[in-house]
């Protein structure tokens, strides 16, 4: 059992390190959208909250289950269109005259 | 199936990380977007199709109420209010992740490890400070909550109290599993402290608390994957939360403040008395003023600040720009960091414009070329050109970097009125020789700008 959090402390210290690089390479320029869609991506929690309201353990559970996944598809949802919406302004200019 | 299930979370963890590195260039980031998408949408997928999954009627109502409600947030919200949406959303992330945890607790309940039950207690703990946080910045953004800092005596000796009655319910549920009562009250104490975290916070340094909420609800995500033994939350939330901790970093910097005297220092409370007696005189210009100088300038930055979209002013603006750049004249934007209410804010608003992002420059890139400019033009924006961030030591703004637009050959300032930015701090710049304040609704007096220049 230990090793097995000792696996998910590896993959979680590695990932915020592939975070921070990745990451540092966004121009300020696109800050906004890279906050609402890493938002959105926070609402991976879903996966989480999909298995609580499905797997019928206690009517307590599957109601918080519910809960979540109501508020996460919220979250990842809204995240993702508005992050898209965003993105599309941000055009190079066509020459005019 | 468990073998498939687990490939398709790498899959999606690969298309998280190519997203987030896509979004590192204007072209490509809408696809980087787009690999997000598809990321999450595999993982939802290997979710559902795992055996123990019994019962879908609770996660279609789920999914439909949700999607529906974020379909209808992503459409109507204006670029203005952007800020409060993503407080709004990072509450929720933060709020979903410690319901999963809790809902797990009472899966559990008796056979819960030590090393489960303190994951369990990092998730409910960031999750519900990320949730009532978050509200309360959204209440302050939306204008429900007044945005001045609250403080009150013994605030930092309550937070102190509260926090070390946490640590203490924390210890009593890890050697005490099964009581409840520990647990809920770990949960009152995180959403307390939650907002009496937020409510000193003023205006200014919502960018930072806004970012650095960004983190806390990835890192209570993480939390979450460490009770469920979920890799791919474990890497999302790492990810989420280290691009937070980047934005928190970079907002601290371009105010020059750290994190711990934003959250404990309240600038703005008392609105600093400038020597009164000493206040120098203002000539207030007209529009035609302004337009007779635009028109002779060869080159001309223009320095946007939040009153601009206050005023809906971005599109006249970007009408200006094209009527200058059509006479000859070299105009760019310069963005200061904190331009606006959340990181890259400003940029966005002007994107919206139809404003080409070749022209937006960030502070770094073209606070040099102020000294051979005609023009500097203030729209909005104050404490981010405000001198004595540069020069006077008492000054709350003292050190954090400028737009030098008084280095420009002359500055025009269109402001509603003299009063201080968010920072309380008043500006020398607006009473320097060379400055033209011209007072009114910015949008207006642009639109006679560009009346002027057109004839």
């Amino acid at each position: 059992m230990i090793d097995l959090l000792l696996i998910a402390l590896y993959i979680f210290v590695l990932a915020v390190f592939v975070g921070f690089e990745t990451i540092t390479k966004v121009p300020p320029l696109l800050h906004t959208p890279l906050m609402s869609g890493t938002n959105a991506i926070s609402g991976i929690t879903l996966v989480g909250a999909l298995i609580s309201a499905g797997a019928g353990h206690s009517t307590l559970s599957t109601l918080l289950g519910t809960l979540a996944v109501i508020i996460a598809t919220i979250n990842v949802v809204g995240g993702f269109l508005v992050t898209d919406r965003m993105l599309e302004m941000f055009k190079k200019k066509k020459k005019e005259s | 199936m468990k073998t498939i299930i687990v490939l398709a979370y790498l899959l999606s963890s690969v298309l998280f990380i190519l997203g987030l590195k896509n979004l590192s260039s204007p072209k490509t980031a809408r696809r980087g977007n787009l690999f997000a998408m598809i990321a999450m949408l595999i993982a939802i997928i290997a979710t559902l199709i795992k055996n123990e999954i019994v019962d879908f009627t609770f996660i279609i109502t789920g999914l439909i109420i949700g999607s529906t409600i974020g379909v209808i947030i992503a459409r109507k919200v204006s670029m203005t209010a952007m800020p409060q949406m993503v407080a709004l959303f990072n509450g929720l992330g933060g709020g979903a992740s410690a319901f999963v945890a809790l809902a797990e607790y009472y899966r559990l309940t008796g056979g819960l490890k030590p090393h489960i039950i303190i994951s369990m207690i990092i998730s409910f703990f960031v999750g519900a400070v990320t949730l009532t946080g978050s509200l309360v910045a959204f209440g302050k953004l939306q204008g429900i909550i007044k945005s001045a800092p609250i403080v009150f005596k013994a605030q930092r000796f309550l937070n102190i109290l509260i926090f070390t009655l946490f640590l203490i319910a924390g210890v009593l549920l890890i050697t005490n599993p099964a009581n409840n009562a520990y647990l809920l009250a770990i949960l009152a104490i995180a959403m307390i402290l939650g907002i009496l975290l937020v409510i000193p916070i003023g205006g200014a340094d919502m960018p930072v608390v806004i970012s650095l909420l960004n983190s806390c609800s990835g890192l209570a995500a993480a939390a979450t994957g460490f009770v469920l033994s979920n890799n791919i939350l474990i890497i999302c939330g790492a990810l989420v939360g280290a691009s937070g901790m980047i934005l928190t970093r970079i907002m601290c910097k371009a105010m020059n403040r750290s994190v711990s005297n934003i959250i404990f220092g309240a600038v703005g409370t008392i609105s600093k008395d400038i020597k009164k007696d000493d206040k120098q005189k203002v000539i207030a210009y007209t529009e035609e003023d302004a337009s007779m100088m635009l028109e002779n300038a060869q080159t001309v930055i223009i320095i946007p600040g939040y009153g601009l979209a206050v005023a809906q002013a971005q599109f006249a603006l970007q009408e200006l720009v094209k009527t200058l750049i059509n006479n000859g004249i070299n105009v760019r934007y310069a963005i200061h960091p904190v331009a606006g209410r959340m990181p890259g804010h400003m940029n966005v608003l002007l994107a919206e414009a139809n404003v080409s992002y070749d022209l937006l420059f960030d502070l770094g890139d073209i606070n040099n070329d102020f000294q051979n400019t005609d023009v500097a033009l203030v729209v909005g924006a104050n404490d981010v050109v405000n001198p004595s961030a540069r020069a006077d030591k008492d000054s709350p703004l003292f050190g954090m970097p400028i737009l030098n637009a008084d280095q420009a050959k002359s500055v025009i300032i269109c402001k509603r009125s003299l009063s201080p930015g968010f920072s309380g701090v008043d500006n020398e710049l607006f009473y320097n020789k060379k400055t033209m304040m011209i007072f009114g609704d910015a949008k207006d007096s642009i639109n006679e700008l560009i009346k002027l220049l057109k004839t």
